[in-house]
């Protein structure tokens, strides 16, 4: 059975900006994350917007993105009751269901989240509907668990909240296909119950209008595992922040990226993976293309290794590969270490265009300038795709990367 | 019948502000069917010789010519040079992630052949050819070159050029890093194709650079050419290896340098 249903129908407009629900909700409460340490990778949490300013050109966090093209998503743009539909198929052994009001409030910030942006934290305060996806725990479900976000109307700005939660011991591969036009402020929770085995991936493939400041955070359980995959392609400005915590030892994290920016398009992911429990794991690898006048990428990795994080295993990659004149991609990977106690934290970065002893050695066989870029550029994703897991994923992404290489003329 | 004709081939590597000259008149000429050997100490610009044949950027050739059954390759693509009838079999194959090996032999099979090979008939060919160089089907799923160990890359090189089946075969110290049991199986794909393509009418050409003798006594060569500094120094037959194994390059050199 599929259903669609139009998020936020119960939301008034006067919602926006500060309501009165949001100033005695618990989540008003909690103010500051209490995790230890201070990290200089990391601003303050807090769910009150007051302590979030906002951001300008100056601003760390802020200064890759053109803040001009956000419609005032960033600062205070107010959210109104939208044309976004969430559309999915039922499946057996999860629940899939919009929980709104104050039953959707008591969702916000589930996965332990508070916000550490203005975006997000206005986003909580407006409480839109919450899309739950439910799997109980020790439940393995097969089948993936796909829902279709569909914007319709870039000229309002909407909010959305998606919670992604496996209970204990519970395995199951979601799905998240962003598309259509929208100017969206999107808050994406996951949370990873203790011993869980989560793969997820977000397809951002939205029409060329679409403004979206996303942000997804992951709570991994103890001695859970989450791939967490997020393929950009569509969109006028993307910027998805992804933020890690591990509740308790041995989680393990596999993140991988895709991105690729034609002339005028700015993608940016922002990643912080907050190494607190020992013996977890974290591996990223990001890659993206870019072609054409004025694409724009930024890819920001921030890990934090604290000082009782013993054991940790780290890697994190981010590669660019620029296809034309007139594209710039931004790649910075930072690491903080405080212990030495550890089993591997490195990171690399590359951003070039195409590597002339692939092109050489593909030519070398007869095969054509043209058709050895072509073949270099879908490897270049493949080694990400592959991984993913997901085969109708791996379909969808592979037909838009030819897509992508038609607009180049490969 | 295939002829490559090399006349006072010279070549300079350009690096960022300089260019230095590294072949300085090369002559050659391999005949269908012939197997010529080129030693040389390192240094002596081998690698060169056999870049600047299959058309590398990073070298640009001063003066000379060189043609292929009469055509001018010098004037050719990498690609079309490829589709003439040249192969290069390199000394470091290049990993290309993400691109399956299976992929790129079709790519480039249909690209030489002039049109995509039927489905079953080149899944068996290629199967074959993996069979008789000892090569792990799981190879073809696998990025081209990537995680092969050393003589995985060179097998896939033989492997690669069965299947193109080139007039000209170029192999770049093929042998070097090789264990016994690779080269013998290295070497044997050599031989077998050398057979076939005389059977077929279209005997290869094949131009065999080393450093070492020793592959030479399983790729029996009809001439050895010793290389220095950047030329054929002396040509003549098998008993010419024979020497420098016995002597190492020391005559040509005027310093002793182990062979």
């Amino acid at each position: 059975m599929t259903t669609t249903q139009i998020l936020n129908p119960t939301a008034g407009p006067t919602l926006g900006g500060p309501n009165g629900l949001a100033a005695h909700s618990h989540v008003g409460g909690r103010t500051v994350r209490t995790s230890g340490v201070a990290s200089h990778l990391h601003p303050v949490a807090s769910s009150d917007v007051a302590d979030h300013p906002v951001p300008t050109s100056k601003s760390e966090l802020w200064k890759f993105a053109p803040l001009r093209r956000l419609r005032g998503l960033h600062a205070d743009a107010e959210f109104t009751v939208g044309a976004l539909t969430a559309t999915w198929d039922a499946i057996d052994g999860v629940d899939v269901r919009v929980v709104s009001g104050a039953a959707g409030r008591a969702l916000k910030g589930a996965s332990d989240y508070l916000p550490t942006d203005r975006v997000t934290a206005r986003l909580m305060e407006y409480n839109p509907d919450t899309l739950l996806i439910d799997v109980p725990a020790d439940s393995t479900i097969t089948e993936p668990v796909v829902v279709t976000i569909d914007g319709a109307d870039a000229s309002i700005a909407e909010a959305a909240h998606v919670l992604i939660r496996l209970g204990d011991h519970a395995t199951a591969t979601v799905v998240l296909k962003e598309q259509g036009s929208a100017t969206v402020a999107h808050l994406v929770e996951i949370l990873a119950g203790d011993g869980a085995n989560l793969n997820m991936a977000t397809i951002a493939d939205w029409a060329a209008d679409t403004v979206q400041l996303a942000h997804h955070h992951i709570s991994v359980g103890r001695d859970a595992k989450v791939k967490h995959s997020l393929l950009t392609f569509g969109g006028d400005v993307v910027r998805t922040a992804v933020d890690v915590d591990y509740r308790g030892p041995g989680g393990d994290l596999e993140m991988l990226g895709l991105y690729f920016a034609d002339a005028g398009q700015y993608l940016e992911h922002r990643i912080f993976i907050d190494h607190t429990p020992p013996n977890c794991r974290s591996e990223v690898l990001y890659k993206g293309a870019l072609q054409g006048d004025h694409a724009r990428t930024a890819w920001v990795g921030d890990v934090l290794i604290r000082a009782m994080a013993e054991g940790t295993d780290s890697y994190e990659m981010n590669r660019n590969l620029l296809l034309t004149d007139g594209a710039r991609a931004d790649s910075v990977p930072n690491l903080e270490i405080e212990t030495g106690e550890i089993i591997k934290a490195a990171h690399a970065s590359a951003t070039g265009r195409y590597d002339d002893d692939h092109l050489f050695y593909l030519q070398s066989r007869g095969i054509t300038p043209e058709m050895a870029k072509r073949l270099v550029v879908r490897g270049f994703f493949h080694e990400v795709l592959n991984k993913v897991g997901i085969s109708s994923v791996i379909d969808h992404i592979s037909d838009t990367v030819e897509r992508e290489l038609a607009i180049s003329g490969m | 019948m295939a002829k490559l004709e090399i006349s006072d081939l010279h070549v300079s590597v350009i690096t960022e502000d300089t260019s230095k000259e590294i072949l300085c008149g090369v002559n050659l000429t391999i005949d269908a069917g012939e197997t010529h050997a080129i030693m040389g100490p390192n240094g002596s610009g081998k690698s060169t010789l056999a870049y600047s044949l299959a058309g590398h950027p990073k070298y640009r050739v001063t003066s000379g010519t060189v043609l292929l059954d009469g055509a001018d390759v010098l004037s050719m693509t990498v690609d079309q040079r490829a589709r003439a009838g040249l192969f290069l079999a390199m000394q470091y194959p290049v990993e290309i992630p993400g691109v399956t090996t299976s992929n790129f032999l079709r790519t480039a099979a249909t690209a030489v052949r002039g049109q995509a090979p039927g489905v079953r008939q080149w899944l068996k060919e290629v199967k074959d050819e993996m069979e008789s160089l000892q090569m792990d089907p799981d190879f073809a799923q696998r990025s081209v070159n990537e995680g092969f160990s050393g003589g995985e890359k060179k097998r896939h090189e033989i492997l690669q050029m069965s299947l193109l089946k080139p007039k000209i075969a170029i192999l770049d110290e093929t042998d070097s890093g090789l264990d016994i049991d690779a080269l013998r199986v290295v070497s044997e794909g050599v031989n077998r194709y050398k057979a076939e393509s005389a059977a077929a009418g279209e005997a290869v050409g094949v131009l065999l650079i080393t450093h070492y003798t020793r592959i030479l006594r399983y790729i029996q060569p009809d001439f050895v050419h010793v290389f220095v500094a950047g030329q054929v120094a002396e040509s003549g037959g098998s008993e010419l290896a024979e020497e420098l194994e016995a002597d190492g390059y020391v005559r040509f050199t005027g310093q002793a340098v182990p062979a």
